[in-house]
């Protein structure tokens, strides 16, 4: 070290062992740079990379957990008809509450933008009061809403002279509640990011279309898709992701009720793992959700990197 | 002559069309804010109603005509919620603070000092991110149980820095990347130090963002449900998202007034920190997609 010194003091005003100082400053800096990531590694590779790992491992024993079952779990699983509907009723789920999401989040940014910049701030806050509020919490409040005897969407309903409906108790009515919620709870996100996206556009560029004679459905189709089309995907693709691994909303309020009709993959594999204590079964439940989201998740990679080049 | 009509013509018609598009745009915000309000009003007016009243059928539910605070009472005199609010304040802290030095440190090194794998690695931390928490409770079930940490706060502290260190990290990037470089150049050409620089340079040009990643942290520890509900069956080891909707709803006969008053004490710190810094919250929220 002391030796390294007194190189760097006589060697300074030539080049060629500055060149050396530089380099060890580099070696030096990578070593810090290491060191500082290290707790992020220790988070990602011990909370996230081993968990997912163990739980392929996990779901090829078998219940009692003392012998490697192969892949047994997923043939049972395939061959259950519960299972067939919780794929189907997830994908359902997903699909409809994103779509609804979506539109009305684009709906509401569009009408949000029209309106005076100095309103703006005051609605914006209001509309973003579902996403604040913890789903659990506010899924109890709608869940009250829902209440058989005492549902104030009823007697909303009656005002207007359409019959009660069975929001928890029939199974149809069960999953459109349950999307309601999500769409409630998740429109408002949507609708930010959207605000966002559609202050970034330039304003020239309505200009020139305005002086070109673009409708306004022209400027819409030939300005504002185009250009919001990389966060319209990023934010459709995200909520897939979210909803489709969705918990909460459907613990709370149906508890995948009635009849095991309602239930989404992480609620399955809730009650499949955690509470009936088949472990290996649970975890292959809740694997199976692990192609879906690795196709999403390319997306979403693609349209995030393809984004920072444009801007960059 | 008539190409003279024909803009005077547009030019009303681009006014009628304003003053059009106006007046659905605040039908629309009205319509939206009743919907989007009405749940939690009606959790605040059922929490200030009477049993009697709320038992009566005959009258509107969404009118208030006896309110009343004891509801609250009971609840902020029931010791247990009182616990599930401690755990949630201690689970809540340990793991923001926890979570801001881990993805400061890490974010830093990734933006700033390019090594081996650097990319590689920030690549990987926005996958971590997509990473939902359901796909992992089941072999996290079996890791915390391993360590003897199923049924105690301490289990979620360790499992929650998952929910928020990714994004949070991932964001921080975006926050420091967009520091200009002549900035570290002046502070290294002045012989500061890697640290120096962090504390003196990058921390407080980059508070907005840091800001933004620690309502995040907040907000999302706060309403974290999974986690609690597969990890902890003891009372009193409950956050509270887990304890108001596993022992306060209980039996046949639901107290709903105070299952309501507490749903509305558990979501307040949340709604509090966005009535403040509700730009930040915002800031956070979008900083995903349009940063980084």
């Amino acid at each position: 070290m002391a030796a390294d010194g007194t190189v760097d003091l006589r060697g300074a005003p030539t080049p060629a062992p500055r060149a050396s100082t530089l380099q060890r400053l580099a070696r030096r800096r990578s070593s810090i740079a290491f060191l500082m990531t290290l707790p992020l590694i220790a988070v990602v590779a011990g909370l996230v990379v081993y968990p997912a790992g163990y739980a392929i491992y996990l779901s090829m024993l078998n219940r009692r957990m003392d012998a490697f079952a192969g892949f047994l779990n997923y043939e049972i699983l395939i061959e259950n008809d519960t299972f067939w509907m919780v794929v189907w009723q997830s994908c359902f789920f997903a699909v409809v509450a994103v779509l609804l999401k979506a539109l009305i989040g684009f709906w509401l940014a569009h009408m949000l933008h029209h309106i005076p910049t100095k309103g703006q701030r005051k609605w914006r806050g209001m509309l973003l009061i579902p996403w604040v509020i913890p789903p659990a919490l506010s899924t109890l409040g709608w869940w009250w809403m829902f209440d058989p005897t005492y549902s104030s969407i009823n007697w909303v309903l009656a005002v207007f002279a359409v019959p009660a409906v069975p929001w928890l108790g029939e199974p149809w009515w069960a999953r459109i509640s349950v999307i309601m919620v999500n769409v409630w709870y998740g429109a408002p996100f949507f609708m930010i990011m959207y605000l966002a996206a559609l202050k970034s556009v330039p304003e020239q560029l309505y200009e020139a279309a305005a002086i070109d004679g673009a409708s306004s459905t022209q400027r819409l189709i030939h300005i504002t898709l185009p250009m919001m089309r990389n966060i319209i995907s990023i934010t459709v693709l995200f909520s897939l992701i979210v909803t489709f691994a969705n918990y909460d909303i459907v613990r709370v309020l149906t508890n995948g009720g009635p009849r095991d009709l309602t239930h989404v993959f992480a609620t399955y594999a809730f009650q499949v793992g955690i509470l009936s204590g088949n472990i290996p079964r649970g975890a292959a439940v809740s694997l199976f959700m692990l192609p879906a989201l690795a196709v999403f998740a390319f997306f979403i990679l693609r349209g995030v990197t393809q984004r920072n080049r444009e801007m960059a | 002559m008539s190409t003279a009509e024909g803009i005077y013509h547009k030019a009303g018609s681009l006014r009628s069309e304003r003053r059009w598009a106006l007046w659905v745009s605040y039908t629309s915000l009205i319509i939206a804010s009743i919907i989007f309000l009405a749940p939690p009003a009606y959790m605040l007016i059922t929490s200030l109603k009477t049993n009697a009243d709320m038992a009566n059928l005959a009258g509107n539910p969404w009118l208030l005509t006896n309110p009343t605070l004891e509801h609250y009472g009971a609840i902020l005199g029931n010791p247990i919620f009182l616990v599930f609010f401690w755990n949630s304040v201690k689970v809540t802290l340990l793991v923001v603070a926890l979570t801001m030095v881990i993805s400061i440190l890490a974010a830093f090194a990734l933006a700033r000092m390019r090594f081996w794998g650097s990319q590689f690695l920030a690549t990987g931390v926005f996958l971590t991110y997509l990473v939902p928490d359901t796909l992992l409770f089941i072999p996290l079930y079996q890791i915390v149980g391993g360590l003897g940490l199923l049924n105690s706060t301490w289990g979620l502290v360790l499992v929650y820095p998952t929910l928020t260190v990714p994004f949070c990290t991932w964001i921080m990037i975006g926050y420091f990347a967009s520091i200009p470089k002549e900035l570290d150049e002046a502070a290294l050409i002045d012989g500061a130090t890697w640290p120096q620089m962090l504390i003196k340079i990058f921390i407080p040009v980059a508070l907005p963002g840091i800001i933004a990643a620690t309502i995040f942290a907040f907000t999302v520890s706060w309403a974290a449900f999974v986690y609690p509900t597969a990890f902890v069956t003891t009372p009193d080891q409950m956050p509270l998202t887990i304890g108001v909707v596993s022992q306060l709803v209980r039996g046949d006969t639901f107290a709903w007034g105070q299952i309501m008053a507490g749903a509305l004490l558990a979501a307040l710190p949340p709604v509090v920190v966005y009535a403040f810094l509700m730009d930040y919250y915002i800031a956070g929220l979008t900083a995903g997609a349009t940063k980084g």
